[in-house]
């Protein structure tokens, strides 16, 4: 089952790439679908099945050199079997979408096929990703982290005519392998320290790391330390955090169903799950993990602020993903890596539903991404826009704290905001409150979306207003779908990943057991806890590392203690999300003048915003300009001017002088030429031979 | 069959004899003939050195189908294979009908072409499958002249200016190795690979002109080899005459030199340098790890700003085979693993690469990078196979060139973290100029009036790159193709290696205490 599952999206790619002038256009996008669908539904299966118990299917060897050996393997465990429906489900819908999305798309003439190539690629992510998730060694897992990387620069690129979309496409690839050096690197050391890359190798080692040391660099480094900082910078560039994030929002030139795909639900979180897969390791690494911690939670805040400021509706989204991305960050880099799947798990359904909804709009409004030329939309696209304010309350997080009424934003972000709040001290009252204020933001640059596009008087091309239309059911189906996941995934998986400590042990299949000292500090909290049922026993995880998905230290209690934090602690996401959809009411609905006033009082600071901190130029000043230059240095002066000029003079007087002669003689020379230099080895091994053998 | 290796080395040679003696006239039907006979040969030769690999048994680690007969001289003819050879043994005859393929378009004295590439085809099988010193000598140096006049005659341009300092570079590198070879014959008493690989060449300091030499002995030999092997490689920095062969030389030419030729330098330092001179190779390990550090950022960077795509490519093999010497001289399992599988992996990529380069030379008639763009709108399956040739050269992880490149950096950075880092940039580099040339070619609008009638790949170019594809990636995902075939006998060649160490460690050790 698990082998279909991986390989049906494989079998789609090819047919639908490759055999499409056979079954035509549309029959290849129909067997693409369907491999996914069927992938999709056995996920489920295994999801809904799955009892904890972690199982391993060895498909055949790949790299064996020495005691370095790997094969090509699909691993099952927990964090799996999430991975794999958020994979399969996202995709499938996107793939149905795709079917309406790009039916008639106006960057290709008449007469070009390049829906089968599409789907081919879609289906071809969806592999790799499969790949990336179900790898039982680092390196297959570096497979699908690379083949994840192809196929969203084949998809970035899609457009290929235009040159943004090269670009783009080349900046996310090149971006991406700067974070995959450090993964490189990372699994390396771990095969210096361990000799093996498998998981069930290396990850119930990981307490043995914390001890050992490594010699990197002619420095003598904490061994876990130094590797997990290795493997998160893969991290980092994969999901797009701060340093490397310069790539996602240009990712954008790729069409919108890549976007909801690739750039939302799952390539880009792809980061997350790495370090929850890695978690023995990263709890034996506390300077990684403060290191996640800070930059999960600058991450946040950073895309946050210049999500404010976008005029593109997909750019928005994009980097409002990276931020929530940094939100996951947080929650694995603080402990409770059960609460990182839970965001991942949530805001694959509401973002990939932003995304989908963003695209039924621009198909609206025949391409036009800039919502100052949106407005008034709310009566002309009435579903998209329904499903976009589904998705804005699952975004802003709206529910009730403590209760089980909300979205599933509201419940895996308030697990986030609490978690790091647990994580006390200074970090981890930076990390909460660099939270809420993103959380502010992006409750304002959230509603600010929905106003401008959904509200207010229709602005720019009158003839595209008139002209727009809903989208047809291929593409309003999905968004139905993903509207259930929106507000549903939260409440009905909280328990399992966010609930009392038994549960979530036994969701993610790591044994757990009463916590001895309980009774005393229990009573101490009074007031704050949360009522308890009768027979509560509080419980923790104590799982050797390597058993179960997850591991959480001796000392790590965070869960516990995320859901003892005090009350105004749990109700200041809440607040952070009623003072930015306010805020957004009041300068885009009450005051539309408001912003364009404050962008002139502010205009350095909005600048700044709009230049997305300047990230791209300064990289320009630091990076590529010195490697061109370096390049051509290198080239005119190292080979050109000194290596044949100087070492080589010797060489180089001679040959002009040859060269004449042999432009003298005529071509037909050269074979008699050839033929005495022949001879001229012959008789000179001969002499040789002769006078050694005598 | 007793002479295998000698027909599959021979057969193309007879089959250029038949061509020089019997081919008369130069019209369209002889030259039509030329070249089918010349397929026909490499062809067959393939097929039959397939027969090698039921021979070979890969846990033998020594030497297999070995045929030794006396010849002229009192000199020994001594063929034979072990797991480090025959690998290359087969990418020769495999990769000669696609080259010969490949020039099908070719009309100017397509006789004298045919015999040129039949002649390289024997001598360069001849490099790998010999084992005695004069033997390697005569095939090592003599397959510079088919080479040598491939660039000559069918180049571009500046093609004598190239086709010397090709030349000269190879084969000032090649007076050295010969006296060395003439040392080692003096030391040895023998000319036999087999017997010299199990002679101890003496690794004591001696005084030469008032200098302390380290390691004695092996390190005079082993420098002069590796003045031949590293301008062979090439290794920075004596690699200038590499991209100046490669800009002038025909397409096939490129594709041989690229693919064949370059990988007569590593297997040298696998057959000579590491287990004859140990000693000397670990005192010298370090500079070449560094070389080849530089090699790879250093033409990385330099490809990274070239405007003609011959010269891009050809600057990118020099990088990937900075990975070679890395891996070698990392000397481990992984490292020499990762090298051979490296240098048989380029094989199949950067050939086809400058198959690529071909196709489109063939039609335009320019390297110019800038000559190019939005090819992806009237070529789409050369936009396909291009992306696919791209990405190996990338070293993605599904394509043979991950694993070379992923081997060789887990050898090499368990001996020197700071090299292994350093050449870990080059998976950055790589990618920045691979891409670069692909958008600059493949993507964007096709606007250039040039190339608005510009065809797609027939049926005959299509069939050349089908075997490399599938090779690429055949290999990238089950390597096992030939780490088997390799292993044991790099295993046996590592384990000698650190004996060898270990022993004149021991006896320095007992030096010094006496």
């Amino acid at each position: 089952m698990e082998t279909i599952l991986l390989f049906a999206p494989l079998l789609g790619a090819l047919i639908a790439g490759f055999g499409w002038r056979m079954i035509g256009e549309t029959g290849a996008q129909v067997v693409a679908t369907g491999m996914l669908f069927l992938s999709c539904l056995l996920s489920w299966v295994i999801f809904l099945t799955f009892d904890g118990t972690t199982y391993t299917h060895s498909l055949f060897t790949w790299i064996e050199s020495g005691t370095l050996y790997t094969d090509w393997a699909i691993r099952i465990d927990r964090l799996t079997a999430i991975m794999l429906i958020v994979i399969t489900s996202v995709s499938a819908l996107v793939h149905l979408y795709s079917f309406g999305y790009m039916a008639h798309d106006e960057n290709f003439k008449e007469g070009e096929s390049y829906r089968p190539r599409f789907f081919a690629y879609l289906s071809f992510f969806t592999f790799a990703m499969l790949m990336l998730v179900t790898a039982d060694n680092l390196l297959q897992l570096f497979f699908g982290w690379e083949g994840v990387g192809v196929a969203s620069y084949l998809l970035i690129g899609f457009y290929y005519r235009k040159p943004s979309a090269g670009a783009a496409a080349m900046k996310a690839f090149i971006v991406n392998r700067v974070g995959d050096f450090g993964f490189l690197l990372g699994i390396f050391g771990l095969f210096w320290l361990s000799d093996s890359i498998q998981f069930d190798v290396i990850l119930p080692m990981a307490a043995e790391f914390g001890q050992m040391t490594i010699s990197f660099l002619g420095m003598e480094l904490n061994a876990a330390n130094t590797i997990a900082m290795l493997l998160f910078i893969g991290a980092m560039g994969k999901s797009a955090q701060l340093i490397l994030h310069t790539w996602l929002p240009d990712a954008m030139e790729g069409p919108t169903p890549v976007s909801a795909l690739i750039h939302a639900a799952t390539m880009v979180t792809a980061g997350v799950f790495l370090v929850c897969r890695m978690s023995p390791l990263m709890e034996y690494a506390p300077f990684a993990t403060n290191f996640i911690i800070i930059l999960g939670a600058a991450t946040a805040f950073f895309a946050a602020t210049v999500g404010l400021v976008q005029n593109d509706i997909k750019r928005v989204i994009a980097y409002s993903t990276c931020s929530q991305l940094g939100y996951m960050f947080v929650a694995a880099g603080v402990g409770v890596y059960s609460v990182a799947m839970f965001h991942l798990f949530t805001h694959a359904f509401f973002k990939a539903m932003l995304f989908l909804g963003a695209g039924s709009v621009i198909h609206a409004m025949h391409h036009e991404q800039d919502m100052r030329n949106y407005g008034g939309l709310r009566k002309k696209i009435p579903y998209t826009f329904a499903a976009m304010m589904i998705g804005t309350l699952a975004i802003t997080g709206v529910g009730i704290p403590t209760t089980y009424f909300g979205f599933a934003g509201f419940f895996s972000k308030d697990a986030v905001v609490e978690s790091a709040y647990a994580f006390g001290g200074q970090l981890g009252q930076y990390a909460f409150w660099a939270l809420i204020v993103a959380a502010v933001f992006t409750s304002f640059y959230s509603w600010r979306l929905m106003f401008l596009t959904f509200f207010g008087e229709a602005r720019g091309n009158k003839h595209t207003h008139d002209h727009a239309h809903e989208s047809p059911w291929t593409m309003l189906v999905p968004l139905g779908v993903l509207a259930v996941g929106a507000v549903f995934a939260g409440v009905v998986w909280y328990n399992s990943f966010f609930g009392k400590t038994d549960e979530v042990g036994r969701f993610f299949g790591v044994p757990y057991a009463v916590e001895e000292s309980h009774a005393v500090t229990d009573a101490a909290h009074g007031a704050d806890a949360k009522p308890k049922a009768e027979g509560y026993a509080h419980y923790n995880l104590i799982g050797a590392p390597g058993e179960g998905a997850i591991h959480a230290a001796p000392d790590n209690n965070i869960l516990n203690e995320a859901h003892e934090v005090p009350k105004w602690v749990k109700w200041s996401p809440f607040f952070a999300m009623i003072l930015g959809f306010v805020t957004a009411y009041w300068f885009y609905i009450v005051n539309p003048s408001l912003p364009r006033r404050l962008a002139e009082n502010q205009r350095y600071l909005y600048l700044f915003l709009l230049n997305k901190w300047y990230f791209d130029e300064i990289y320009d000043f630091l990076f590529i300009r010195p490697a061109q230059w370096l390049g051509r240095f290198l080239w005119k002066r190292g080979d050109g001017a000194v290596i044949d000029g100087g070492i080589n003079g010797l060489a180089m007087g001679v040959i002009p002088f040859i060269t004449r002669l042999a432009g003298r003689a005529q071509s037909g020379y050269i074979f008699t030429y050839a033929f005495a230099m022949v001879l001229g080895i012959v008789l000179f091994i001969t002499w040789m031979s002769l006078r050694a053998g005598g | 069959m007793d002479n295998l290796l000698s027909i599959v080395t021979f057969l193309p040679l007879i089959a250029a004899v038949i061509l020089a003696v019997f081919l008369r006239g130069d019209d369209a039907a002889a030259q039509l003939n030329a070249k089918r006979l010349a397929l026909a040969a490499t062809s067959a030769t393939f097929l039959i050195s397939l027969a090698i690999l039921t021979e070979f048994d890969p846990n033998d680690t020594g030497f297999q189908l070995v045929e030794e007969t006396a010849w002229l001289f009192g000199l020994t003819y001594k063929l034979g294979v072990d797991g480090i050879s025959v690998l290359f043994v087969l990418l020769t005859t495999f990769l000669m009908p696609i080259t010969i393929a490949s020039c099908w378009g070719v009309n100017t004295r397509v006789k004298e072409y045919m015999i040129a590439l039949l002649v390289l085809e024997t001598l360069m099988i001849g490099v790998f499958v010999a084992l005695d010193l004069v033997l390697f000598y005569l095939f090592f140096e003599a397959g510079l002249i088919p080479m040598f006049l491939i660039i000559g005659i069918w180049g571009g341009k500046d093609r004598i200016y190239a086709a010397f300092k090709f030349f000269l570079y190879t084969f000032l590198g090649s007076v050295l190795m010969l006296v060395a070879m003439i040392a080692m014959y003096v030391d040895a008493g023998t000319t036999d690979i087999v017997d010299l690989l199990a002679h101890e060449f003496g690794a004591g300091p001696i005084n030469l002109m008032g200098w302390q030499i380290a390691g004695g002995m092996q390190m005079l030999l082993w420098l002069a080899f590796f003045a031949s092997f590293a301008v062979k490689m090439p290794m920075w920095p004596v690699h200038t005459w590499l991209p100046d062969a490669h800009v002038q030389a025909p397409t096939a030419g490129s594709v041989v030199l690229a693919a064949i030729l370059l990988k007569m330098g590593g297997y040298g330092f696998l057959r000579f340098s590491l287990p004859m001179f140990p000693v000397a190779s670990d005192i010298m390990a370090p500079l070449v790890l560094w070389l080849s550090v530089i090699a790879i950022i250093y033409t990385s960077l330099v490809a990274m700003v070239q405007e003609d795509m011959k010269k891009l490519i050809a600057y990118s093999s020099v990088a990937h085979m900075g990975f070679v010497t890395m891996g070698i001289f990392a000397a481990n399992q992984q490292g020499v693993d990762g090298a051979i599988f490296q240098m048989i992996s380029h094989g199949f990529i950067s050939g086809a690469l400058f198959l690529c380069v071909g196709v489109i030379y063939d039609r335009m008639h320019t390297r110019d990078i800038d000559a190019y763009g939005g090819l992806v709108v009237r070529m789409p399956a050369y936009a396909a196979v291009f992306m696919l040739f791209t990405m190996a050269n990338v070293g993605l992880p599904g394509t043979s060139g991950f694993v070379g490149e992923f081997l060789t950096l887990i050898g090499v950075f368990q001996v020197n973290t700071w090299v292994g880092v350093l050449a870990a940039t080059g998976v950055i580099l790589s990618a920045a100029y691979a891409l670069w040339l692909y958008r600059r070619v493949v993507f964007g609008d096709l606007i250039k009036e040039s190339l608005k009638s510009i065809t797609d790949m027939d049926r005959r170019e299509r069939a050349i790159f089908a075997p490399l594809i599938v090779m690429t990636l055949l290999l990238g995902v089950y390597p096992s193709l030939v780490t088997d075939m390799i292993g044991p006998s790099v295993a046996a060649l590592v384990s000698t290696y650190d004996i060898a160490l270990a022993a004149h460690a021991a006896d320095a050790m007992v030096a010094t205490n006496n």
